[in-house]
């Protein structure tokens, strides 16, 4: 689904991704981890052309993002509030998103009701304006919003960090369920090592920017990148 | 302490996107200001001297109308006038005095230009005053009292931030005053004239507004120092959200979806509604100039300036920051399936609908004759058909994000029509101004006014090339764009 071929970007003199070939198949859950600075949020953006890479390309579906806008279609994502409209109530944002993505009220009502839990009664119907919620309500509008309209790529940079336990019990639930059930390919940055090798099928462990782990996760993988990042612990070289 | 303040806002003025990809805009900043500087200082001399000639007693005539010159500083003020944006929040924290935070906050609100440039006025008039044998002290006092006056509107203003009605009812009454005394029902400068005179016979006089100044510095110190809480003077107020209904928009398909939304843009964000009221203030506008008031003004050119601002208003303070509006969502925007095409024709639809009602609302310039309102109504044209776009080409390289959901109390960046945006205007006002000076030194005015009425509808011809450019350049100028947008405040 997702190709990257020689892919750098370079600020000022200093390298900061360096990916010479990733492949991620259809319907793969797959997780991304490293510390700050490590490239993930560099990648995300790269992958949606908010950054123009430095060399190379980034290929998903039939088309290179930065050259084609094909991949649009069929790609939702998630990033951080830049992501949100924040003068739009959140019925009215998925409304917009849902047009966006050739989706009627209908369609997204039908879609919205099966996150009912989800939202835990915080979100919908609540005449509220977007930019009036917590961090923690945004996001979880911002996640739901990306399974509008049926996209064959989900992309999702963070989504435990600012939930509460439930809801990220919750959410590890719906990640799952889109990538075994549904042939989404499901892309997730994380902090959390527990939550990632809970919902992903494979982890790719990026250090300054380049890729140092690419794991099929297993009942160890928990414990090797445990082991992993807390070798890495004395950083000041 | 105060030292660590300016070291911060230095840092954040030089460092700020905005200043950095716009160093042209700064330079064209700076004229302006130098232009109003030495208006004010010839108007100081000026004043003095023309009055004298007219046969008036010149400090006596200043008085009395005093009462407006004192109102109008107001309204421009919170019109103009942004309230500075220190950045509060992280300050909390460290061991600074709450009210040293307090302090510098409202020290930098006196240090505006806007207060800064009655001195060049009112210290070259009172220099005239000293020379024309006015006694000193009293020139002095006098001279202090009006510091004082100065500086208790911009503590008003202060307070002012969220209180349009009050502003607007200002505003009414400074008309209503001129308009009673102008058709002789009611004069209120001798009542005010009578104080403004008294700051210069009494020498205690001048202590009512000096106290008055230092009062309201007190009050709006205690005032902020009570709210400097996460949830009360630093937070945004949450307004209980209203929808609507706007299906009766589908009817221009895709693009519909996009005027929905930035219809609910401009009615749910203080900074987007300020930008309508003053394409209202734009209709009026054209009065200084048709009715023959100011004498520099009144010839066939300043006319079709007029007739552009007339109806440019809302093109110009809304159009001019597309995309900006959408800064804050703009990632968003750009990763969703979005073609830029009907997006930027959502905004050319509102911009030219908008100068649309401006100039049939312009109709009422026709009482100043039918050139006044040939002037309006061809600048109307031209708005639609050339500036239209023109406002959404240069929009694409305007960076700075506007933070729609900023905080709207008084230390936040609250007014949305600033001096940057009327001057970046100035362009787009020479063309049309050229095209009639070319048809009215060859065939006569009408043949001018034919000319830019011509430029608007073959505007209108090249509608599709024009978005082809446009869009063009917002590609290339897409990465740039987001970088700069994440750059906050």
């Amino acid at each position: 689904m997702i190709h990257i071929h020689d892919l750098s970007k370079t600020y000022n003199g200093v390298t900061v991704l360096k990916i010479d070939e990733l492949h991620i198949p259809k319907g793969e859950s797959f997780g991304l981890v490293g510390n700050n600075g490590a490239g993930k949020t560099t990648l995300f953006s790269a992958l949606l052309d908010l950054i123009q890479p430095t060399t190379g390309y980034i290929q998903n579906g039939e088309a290179k993002v930065n050259e084609s806008e094909a991949w649009k279609s069929h790609t939702a994502s998630f990033i951080d509030e830049s992501f949100i409209i924040g003068y739009l109530t959140a019925e009215e944002y998925f409304y917009f998103i849902g047009e966006l993505r050739g989706q009627n009220k209908a369609d997204v009502d039908k879609l919205l009701a099966g996150f009912e839990d989800f939202f835990n009664d915080e979100i919908l119907g609540k005449r509220k304006y977007l930019r009036d919620l917590s961090k923690g309500n945004m996001k979880k509008v911002g996640i739901v919003a990306t399974l509008i309209g049926n996209p064959e790529v989900v992309i999702l940079d963070e989504p435990f960090a600012n939930l509460d336990p439930t809801t990220q019990i919750r959410l590890k639930g719906i990640i799952k369920k889109l990538a075994a059930e549904t042939g989404i390919t499901v892309l997730v940055s994380s902090h959390d090592l527990m939550h990632v090798t809970e919902v992903c099928e494979r982890i790719v462990v990026l250090e300054k920017g380049s890729v140092v782990n690419d794991i099929k996760t297993s009942e160890a993988t928990l414990k090797e990148l445990e082991a992993y990042f807390s070798k890495e612990k004395p950083l000041v070289e | 302490m105060i030292k660590h303040f300016i070291n911060l806002e230095w840092k954040s003025f030089f460092r700020s996107a905005a200043f950095q990809t716009n160093l042209v805009l700064k330079i064209f900043m700076a004229l302006g200001a130098l232009y109003f500087i030495g208006i004010f200082t010839l108007a100081g001399v000026g004043a003095y001297f023309g009055l004298e000639k007219a046969g008036l007693e010149p400090l006596e005539t200043v008085n009395r109308f005093m009462i407006y010159y004192v109102i109008l500083d107001l309204v421009i003020k919170y019109m103009l006038q942004k309230m500075p944006v220190v950045n509060i929040k992280p300050l909390l924290l460290l061991p600074f005095k709450k009210a040293k935070i307090v302090d510098f906050a409202l020290g930098k609100t006196m240090l505006s230009f806007f207060n800064i440039v009655h001195a060049f006025f009112f210290i070259p008039f009172s220099v005239v005053l000293i020379g024309q044998g006015y006694d000193p002290v009293h020139v002095i006092t006098w001279h202090l009292g009006m510091l004082a006056m100065i500086y208790i509107n911009n503590f008003i203003n202060v307070f002012l931030n969220d209180a349009m009605p009050l502003v607007i009812g200002l505003a009414s009454i400074i008309i209503g005053m001129g308009a009673l005394q102008y058709y002789g029902i009611f004069d209120v400068t001798p009542y005010t004239g009578a104080y403004f005179q008294g700051l210069f016979e009494q020498l205690w006089m001048f202590a009512i507004p000096v106290v008055l100044a230092l009062g309201l510095y007190k009050v709006a110190h205690a005032y902020f120092l009570k709210r400097l809480y996460l949830d009360q003077g630093l937070s945004a107020k949450a307004k209980v959200a209203t929808t609507e209904n706007l299906d009766w928009l589908d009817r221009f398909g895709k693009t519909a979806l996009f005027l929905k939304n930035d219809i609910k843009l401009i009615k749910r964000n203080k900074r987007s509604k300020t930008t309508v009221i003053m394409s209202v203030v734009f209709l009026f506008y054209g009065l200084l100039f048709f009715t023959g008031g100011i004498e520099s003004y009144d010839n066939p050119f300043m006319k079709i300036f007029a007739g552009i601002f007339v109806t440019g208003g809302f093109l110009f303070s809304f159009g001019q920051f597309v995309p900006s509006w959408d800064s804050s969502y703009y990632p968003l925007m750009m990763t969703q399936n979005i073609s830029y095409e009907e997006y930027l024709k959502s905004k050319w639809m509102l911009v030219v609908i908008a100068a649309g009602i401006s100039t049939i609302l312009g109709l009422g310039y026709l009482y100043f004759g039918w050139e006044a309102y040939a002037a309006v109504f061809v600048g109307g044209i031209y708005n639609m058909g050339v500036n239209g776009h023109v406002v959404l080409w240069g929009g694409a390289y305007i960076k700075t994000p506007i933070d729609l959901t900023s905080n709207k109390k008084a230390f936040g960046d609250s007014s949305s029509f600033n001096v940057k945006t009327l001057l970046i205007t100035m362009p787009k006002l020479l063309l049309p101004i050229a095209l009639y000076a070319i048809g009215h030194f060859t065939l006569g005015p009408v043949f001018g006014y034919a000319l830019i009425a011509l430029a608007g509808v073959a505007g209108f011809a090249f509608r599709d090339f024009m978005f082809k450019k446009i869009i063009g350049i917002y590609k290339t100028e897409k990465y740039k764009t987001i970088a700069a947008y994440k750059q906050k405040n």
